[in-house]
């Protein structure tokens, strides 16, 4: 029987991991060789691997040093982690409401965060005091998203949907609202780039708020992920089988929301990426989620470096990389929906 | 007699106030028995399984129930479709903390639980695209997994062909002799509690149930009123044993109507 289950296992699961970690590795080096000012991709594994990545300091007459170390590391850093976090939360979630065709963006957490954000830009706040506002505000919305459903009587999953869409709409018109308002030649602009999502100021101290936030959430995210079988059975088969669902649901929820408010508040809005990477993950491992969390993971790193590689080289100007995603996404999605509807996960 | 397994006291609930779903309900379950609940849709028998489960309170009354529940619904249906292995390994819940992982003992207990059902070279099928029959036993398997006492199941043969229906319950009654396990099962099947339960109720109205040993409470006069159709109980011999079943008497009159309504449909 032991050897039996080693032999069950399917073969390409125990080596993804692996191989994606690597792809990652090679595709953020090669994101540092992009941009206006060429450096070589020798040269950047060489100051790559000689400089500790995180309290850069180093020959700040050496260009490319500079180039590589203070202008391109944090931007690729801080867009592998988003990918990493928006793909894991929306694995995540689409466990928890049983349903392929959620994104993390559900309850209401991106458009709570981009309220934030506009409102502080409205104020001419400092860049990381934006980022704070628009941190605060997503979780501010969860909690709206929370309350109301609870007002409910029961906290359904499918009240709580509800509820998302009540705060997310309400937060979407004072958007707007702030935007009508917005000094049409200085604030405006800023307004919407920055709701368009971009990841082009990237420093390291947001690089630090965001990997602290994944690093606490999506540690925890990846403890939980076999819990999240569980929770995918249903309410009923779940609560007969042990599981304490509301207090599950609400932490995972709770976890997924600090990921998108921090990916949020650090670089706009970046869309459908949370809802096709899990796509994409589980038909390289399939859909149990003690496989398909770090896959998503992974697979969400190398999804946004990429787009935004292309974002920042396609063209003469940088595209915003929430336009990107949204654009390259839909068709993406399009095809995994006729490629995969045949296959089950539409089922009632 | 030992604690009985379950038991019901003057059980009453309902969904809307004053409209009694189940009322003035009293059984008791003994341990290692299969009890069958009989009744016509709306009486109340998936409001009892509920009930028992946990997943409704009562309304009025009570019940106790000594040992750990596993339920089986009807119609195991997946999201995702997780591999047979996986899903039996959904039974070690309790015993896997929070923050971990099912570990290579956990997955070698519920490879041994496929293997007691025959399961064992579908351990990585997907659970999906197995027949009702599999489904159900890799359920039951997932039930062993899990170490529960009381099985509760509803309508464990209804989605089934004839040959899965034998096989699944000559499993529920050998999880009932061999593994001591208590089961509670519906079924709109009276031959199918004649053949493998010891007590049935069956579910006549509200507050109108009559509780007893399968063999002496399934009788033509009692399954005649409860379904309103007529049904023979019959008794022969096969292979040296003495078979007991129950038939629906589809009479040649009923039988030609529906003929003839077809033919005329299809002109």
């Amino acid at each position: 029987m032991r050897i039996m289950s080693k032999m069950l296992r399917k073969p390409g699961a125990d080596c993804a991991p692996v191989l994606l970690l690597i792809a990652i590795a090679l595709l953020a080096l090669f994101s540092l060789t992009l941009g206006r000012y060429p450096v070589p991709f020798a040269d950047v594994a060489r100051i790559v691997f000689t400089t500790f990545p995180i309290n850069a300091v180093g020959d700040y007459e050496n260009a490319p040093w500079v180039v590589v170390e203070i202008v391109r590391m944090p931007r690729v850093l801080l867009v592998t982690l988003c990918g990493m976090g928006l793909a894991m939360s929306g694995a995540a979630m689409q466990g928890v409401f049983r349903n392929p065709l959620v994104g993390p963006e559900i309850a209401g957490v991106s458009s709570g965060a981009a309220l934030g954000g506009v409102a502080a830009i409205m104020l001419s706040w400092p860049p990381l005091a934006i980022v704070g506002l628009a941190f605060g505000s997503g979780l501010a919305a969860l909690a709206a998203a929370f309350a109301l459903a609870r007002l409910t009587g029961r906290a359904s999953t499918l009240a709580l949907v509800l509820s998302g869409v009540i705060v997310g709409g309400f937060c979407g018109s004072l958007v707007g609202l702030l935007q009508t308002l917005a000094d049409p030649t200085v604030k405006l602009p800023s307004i919407v780039y920055w709701l368009l999502g971009s990841f082009a100021g990237a420093t390291y101290e947001k690089v630090a708020i965001v990997a602290g936030v994944t690093l606490f959430a999506g540690t925890a995210l990846v403890a939980l992920r076999w819990r999240i079988n569980l929770l995918s059975l249903g309410q009923t088969d779940a609560k007969a089988l042990g599981v304490n669902v509301e207090a599950l649901r609400w932490g995972l929820m709770g976890l997924v929301a600090l990921l998108v408010a921090a990916q949020v508040s650090v670089s706009g809005g970046v869309g459908w990426v949370g809802l096709i990477v899990p796509h994409l993950a589980r038909m390289l491992v399939g859909p149990e989620h003690t496989r398909l969390l770090p896959t998503s993971a992974y697979l969400g790193g190398i999804y946004l470096l990429a787009m935004d590689d292309i974002a920042r080289s396609a063209t003469e100007q940088e595209i915003p990389i929430g336009l990107l995603t949204s654009a390259v996404g839909a068709p993406i999605f399009a095809f995994l929906f006729w490629k995969t509807q045949s296959k089950g996960w539409m089922r009632e | 007699m030992s604690e009985p397994a379950i038991s019901l006291t003057n059980l009453g609930y309902f969904y809307r106030p004053n409209q009694w779903v189940l009322r003035h309900c009293d059984t008791r379950v003994a341990r290692g028995s299969v009890f069958a609940l009989l009744g016509p849709n709306g009486r109340g028998k998936t409001t009892l399984l509920h009930l028992l489960i946990g997943a409704l309170k009562p309304c009025e009354g009570g019940l106790s129930v000594n040992g750990r529940i596993a339920f089986v619904p009807q119609l195991f249906e997946v999201t995702f479709d997780y591999t047979a292995l996986d899903m039996a390994l959904m039974g070690r819940a309790r015993k896997i903390g929070l923050f971990s992982q099912p570990s290579r003992d956990d997955e070698e207990a519920a490879l041994a639980a496929l293997d007691r059902f025959g399961m064992a070279d579908y351990a990585q099928r997907p659970f999906g695209e197995l027949s009702g029959g599999q489904r159900q036993l890799i359920i039951f398997a997932r039930v062993l997994v899990a170490e529960a006492d009381i099985l509760v199941l509803d309508e464990p043969t209804s989605a089934l062909d004839l040959e899965n229906q034998s096989l699944v319950l000559e499993r529920i009654s050998s999880l009932a002799r061999n593994d001591r396990l208590t089961i509670v099962m519906t079924t709109h099947h009276p031959h199918h509690a004649l053949a493998v339960a010891d007590d049935a109720l069956l579910m006549r109205g509200q507050g109108d149930y009559l509780f007893g040993r399968a063999r002496e409470i399934l009788t033509e006069d009692n399954l005649c009123s409860l379904y309103r159709a007529p049904l023979k109980r019959i008794a022969f011999e096969h292979e040296g044993r003495e078979i007991e079943t129950i038939a629906p008497i589809l009479t040649p009159t009923q039988m030609a109507r529906h003929h003839s309504q077809e033919t005329i449909g299809a002109e």
